[in-house]
């Protein structure tokens, strides 16, 4: 039975979001606060509650935003943990703007990184009120004396005003929730006034439809009032309006400044988008809340089922992920050597690697990735310009004047002592150095600009393992340059497979093109003849590998405990050969592909 | 009508220590079972032989190592399978128990074939193979047979260990080549890396293709220019010496099953024991089934099984079942299939590649008869 007091007093509303660097702590303290307020039944908890998809389990990060509404000394807190992985600032600007505060988390071990900036940096500029909290102090290698002065000093946030606290042992988290209190402001916003509610997040369960998450800006959600989306130019009866606790609990009402849950019978995944205004079709508000922009991907490649009759299910399943995940773009494509899929768009490498795995679990589905690609911009001699995500979208190098390619800016933060490697590693990927500023004696923060394919390729793990996973690394797009790029296809038996062109700096393209033969060659199945394997820029052939010619299929004996084993293995290469695809007379297992591809992560 | 012939394979799974590619079904810590499970073989021969069943044609002990039984113990087992002078009868045995002594116990409890595990007179490949083995072992074999009256026995070699190179593989063919009485029948395998051997667990000891493919072609020409016939993919006998036993298994005849794990067949059904030692000797003991799973072939996997099995022999299988055409756009090294009597035969390089010449069966001419 839906309940709620008939209006709620604003004045002891909360809204905040918990941000910090990976790791910092933000799901485990939220997991304090779930206890300690009485949310969760002490039977039921486990670590990292609110990280409910079997991804973020395993992986142990936060991949989506998650709001809960709990109830601390007369008063109604509305917390959203945020991820930390840059890859999904996204959620974190997503639940800024749904708050008033955010409590900013810091390793007392570790001190400021990298989306400790990033993410404060968004804050202040959502207006948010802050407060800065060390975390993990009960590790014997905690510093909260030195954090804080790196906070004063970075950040400008009184070191003296920092909390303490240890999301592990709880200590200090009660007077964190009372601080919440005292130094957040209360939402504000006319009951009466006409609704707009700001949809901040989207999923679709397969049993209820499309379930959004809604913050109340002004007026009043009421559960029998029909609901106008003023973006989609849409009207919806609502079928259900509730809380998180975190458990699903339905309302009668929500008031300005709550926080709460959306069901309204909406099946079409892009009616009820991230960022859309909801109002009231008999007293709609005259003009939308700010939306969001949509974020832009980074990264490109093409995904394809393994099975060419689930493009379909792709398809719907895409949509349905875009949902709850408006970063992820596709459109389709087709491929000679993995059939019909999509070119989709993501906003990193982790973002990506984390779609294709959701698309396997959560959907059902078997699917492989090209080599990931950044967005190029190709001038053609006749004065067009084309935008090429998709390697095998560039034009014969006669018809292009010049490719540009799209540029990051990168920061890094890292101890000093590493400086000299963080250097050496930043010229090696053409990266030009923009700023260096000691933020302490000891630690330093570096600006430069990169091509964005240096960072897609795997910028982001040489850093880590180069500076002992010290460094933290921020990024922000920045416009294009023109630059000395080539597309290197790959051939097999003078075939030449999609899957592998790729667009590289000249200077790169001959390890790329020996390495992709090489890790083919290994990979592709002794024919019955010899297979030259190519790498080529144009014509012109830079690498070559051969797979010999098969000799023999089992020499085995085959008596009679054989014989069922035999026929069984016989018939399913039967079967298998239906499997292979074809390069020319080349018959090449799809795991041969997908094992090269997947290498290339 | 006349019984079908039958054959009685029976399993002994035990050895004193395990070799590195082994993924028989052996055991080398039940040498207290090993009483019982002769009772148990017993038991359940006398159990499931039928009176209408007639003489067995060949009777096969495997393993294991059969050899480690007494010759007491042999003699039980062949008279509950009512084995006569007929009748072909094998036992499988490693270099190590053979002296005069033991080949004339065996011979006394009704064997008249012994298959003797050399795979190699070569102490690096033995050692590759991690398979232990007595030094001289050819010159003991010719003394342990030198005064026996076997009618046929047969000897094991396994070629393309990693350790093995060229010379080594020959030397080991052509000591046996140069043995006082040459072995009328041989058998050769291309070591293969069966999952969870300690081999397949080291990547440096798995054989290399091109090698295996190298040995097996001069291996059939040298053995042919010492008068040996391709039998069988892996095996070669001298003429009136093939054994008849794997015969039956390769045209679709039946045979019993007795032991663990032992495999059996019986017109178009499949079954196996079960492969735990203990389990059976109970279930035999106990009166109930040792059988762990079966299977009942289609007429259609029945054809294509025993089209695939002959295609492997020296018989081969009706011409017209193979798509031609198809074969020989394949074909690089020469033909894989020549013209005997109507019939499709393997050459060497067909040998080579019979899983992808057996591809090449045409389904539709499985309609009636499937007489091989
Ligand atoms: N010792 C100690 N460990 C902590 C504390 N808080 C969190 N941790 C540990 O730090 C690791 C990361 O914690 P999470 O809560 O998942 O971090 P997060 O900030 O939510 O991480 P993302 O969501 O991936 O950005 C886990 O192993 C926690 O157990 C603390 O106060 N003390
Ligand atoms: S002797 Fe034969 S059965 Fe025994 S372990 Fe060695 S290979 Fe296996
Ligand atoms: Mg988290």
């Amino acid at each position: 039975m839906a309940s709620t007091p008939a209006r709620i007093d604003q004045s002891r509303i909360r809204n905040f979001s918990i941000i910090a660097h990976i790791d910092h702590g933000k799901s485990t303290l939220s997991d304090r606060i779930l206890e300690l307020t009485g949310a969760v039944d002490a039977r039921l908890m486990r670590a990292q509650y609110l990280d409910s998809m079997d991804i973020e389990r395993e992986r142990g990060i936060t991949i989506k935003a998650q709001n809960v509404r709990v109830n601390f000394r007369d008063h109604i807190l509305h917390l959203i943990d945020t991820p930390g992985h840059v890859d999904f600032g996204y959620e974190v600007s997503r639940s800024l703007a749904a708050c008033e505060g955010a409590v900013l988390l810091v390793d007392a071990s570790q001190g400021i990184q990298a989306q400790t900036l990033a993410n404060c940096y968004q804050a202040l500029e959502n207006n948010l009120e802050i407060i800065a909290v060390l975390n993990k102090i009960d590790l014997p290698a905690a510093d909260p004396e030195r954090c804080a002065a790196e906070i004063e000093q970075v950040l400008g946030l009184a070191a003296e005003d920092v909390l303490h606290i240890s999301a592990k042992t709880g200590e200090g988290v009660p007077e964190l929730l009372q601080a919440i209190i005292d130094r957040f402001p209360a939402p504000t916003g006319d009951p009466d006034a006409p609704l707009q509610a700001l949809i901040f997040d989207s999923a679709y369960d397969q049993y209820r439809g499309v379930v959004s998450s809604l913050r109340i800006v002004t007026g009043t959600l009421d559960s029998t009032a029909k609901l106008r989306f003023l973006q989609a130019r849409q009207d919806h009866e609502i079928e259900e309006v509730g809380i998180r606790t975190p458990d699903m609990v339905p309302v009668k009402s929500l008031g300005p400044g709550e926080v709460g849950y959306l069901i309204a019978g909406i099946k079409d995944v892009r009616a009820a988008r991230s960022g859309e205004t909801v109002t009231t079709a008999i007293h709609p508000a005259e003009s939308p809340l700010d939306g969001y922009l949509d974020p832009k991907p980074m990264v490109f490649c093409g995904i394809y089922p393994i099975d060419g009759d689930d493009l379909p299910v792709l398809r719907d399943s895409l949509d349905k992920l875009k949902l709850n995940d408006a970063s992820v773009t596709f459109e389709p494509e087709s491929s000679h050597a993995l059939g019909f899929g999509f070119r989709c768009g993501f906003l990193g490498l982790l973002h990506m690697e984390i779609v294709r795995e959701r698309l396997e679990r959560e959907f059902n589905l078997a699917v492989i990735a090209t080599a990931p690609s950044v967005s190029y911009r190709a001038y053609l001699t006749d004065g067009s310009l084309l935008s090429v995500d998709n390697p095998t979208e560039l034009p014969d190098p006669s018809r292009l004047d010049r490719i540009d390619e799209p540029m990051l800016k990168i920061t890094i933060l890292s101890p000093a002592e590493f400086t000299g490697t963080i250097m050496e590693l930043c010229q090696a990927r053409r990266a030009e150095l923009q700023r260096m500023d000691y933020l302490s004696p000891t630690r330093v923060e570096m600006a430069y600009t990169i091509p964005m394919a240096e960072v897609v390729l795997d910028f982001f793990d040489a850093l880590k393992s180069r500076t002992k996973g010290y460094a933290s690394l921020d990024y922000e797009q920045t416009g294009y340059v023109t630059s000395n790029l080539v597309r290197v296809d790959i051939l097999i038996n003078g075939e030449s497979v999609d899957a592998f062109s790729t667009i590289v700096h000249r200077s790169q393209a001959e390890f790329y093109g020996r390495r992709m033969a090489e890790r083919l060659k290994e990979l592709i199945p002794r024919q019955m003849f010899d297979v030259p394997i190519q790498a080529a820029i144009g014509g012109r052939v830079i690498s070559r590998e051969t797979v010999k010619a098969k000799r023999k299929d089992v020499l085995a004996k085959c008596y009679g405990g054989d014989i069922t084993r035999k026929r069984k293995l016989l018939e399913k290469q039967k079967e298998g050969k239906k499997k292979m695809k074809s390069i020319g007379r080349v018959e090449v297992p799809q795991e041969a592909f997908v094992a090269a591809l997947r290498l290339e992560d | 009508m006349a019984p079908r012939e039958y054959g009685i394979y029976i399993h002994i799974p035990f050895c004193r220590q395990r070799c590195d590619y082994c993924a028989f079904v052996t055991s080398t810590e039940h040498d207290d079972l090993i009483d019982r499970y002769v009772d148990a073989c017993v038991a359940q021969l006398l159990r499931e032989r039928r009176e209408s069943d007639g003489i067995p044609a060949t009777v096969f002990f495997g393993g294991g190592t059969p050899s480690r039984l007494s010759g007491d113990q042999v003699r039980r087992i062949v008279d509950a399978c009512g084995a006569e002078a007929t009748s072909e009868v094998t036992l499988e045995c490693n270099p190590e128990d053979l002296t005069a002594l033991t080949v004339h116990e065996f011979a006394a409890a009704g064997i008249n074939r012994l298959s003797i595990g050399v795979q190699s007179t070569q102490p690096n490949v033995l050692k590759s193979l991690g398979r232990r083995s007595p030094e001289n072992v050819l010159e003991g074999i010719e003394q342990a047979l030198h005064a026996s009256d076997l009618r046929s026995w047969n000897l094991d070699l396994i070629y393309g260990a990693a350790g093995e190179s060229d010379a080594d593989f020959a030397a080991t063919v052509e000591s046996v080549l140069a043995m006082a009485v040459r072995p009328p029948h041989l058998s050769a395998y291309g070591l293969s890396v069966e999952p969870g051997t300690p081999i397949a667990r080291d990547p440096l000891r798995h054989p290399n293709e091109d090698h295996q493919a190298d040995r097996y072609e001069w291996l059939d020409s040298r053995l042919v220019r010492a008068g040996y016939r391709f039998e069988e993919i892996s095996s070669w006998s001298l003429p009136g010496h093939e054994c008849r036993h794997n015969n039956l298994y390769w045209s679709g005849g039946d045979y019993l099953a007795i032991g663990t794990a032992a495999h059996g067949h019986r017109d178009g059904r499949r079954y196996w024991n079960t492969a735990s030692i203990e389990r059976y000797i109970t279930a035999i003991e106990t009166g109930a089934s040792p059988v762990a799973g079966e299977e009942t072939l289609t007429s259609d996997e029945r054809w294509f099984e025993s089209a695939t099995l002959a295609l492997r022999t020296a018989r081969g299988v009706p011409w017209e079942w193979l798509d031609h055409a198809g074969l020989r756009a394949l074909e690089s090294r020469g033909p894989f299939v020549v013209h005997r009597g109507g019939r499709a035969v393997l050459t060497v390089q067909g040998r080579l590649f019979a899983n992808r010449v057996a591809q090449f069966l045409r389904p539709f001419v499985r309609d009636g008869s499937c007489s091989l």
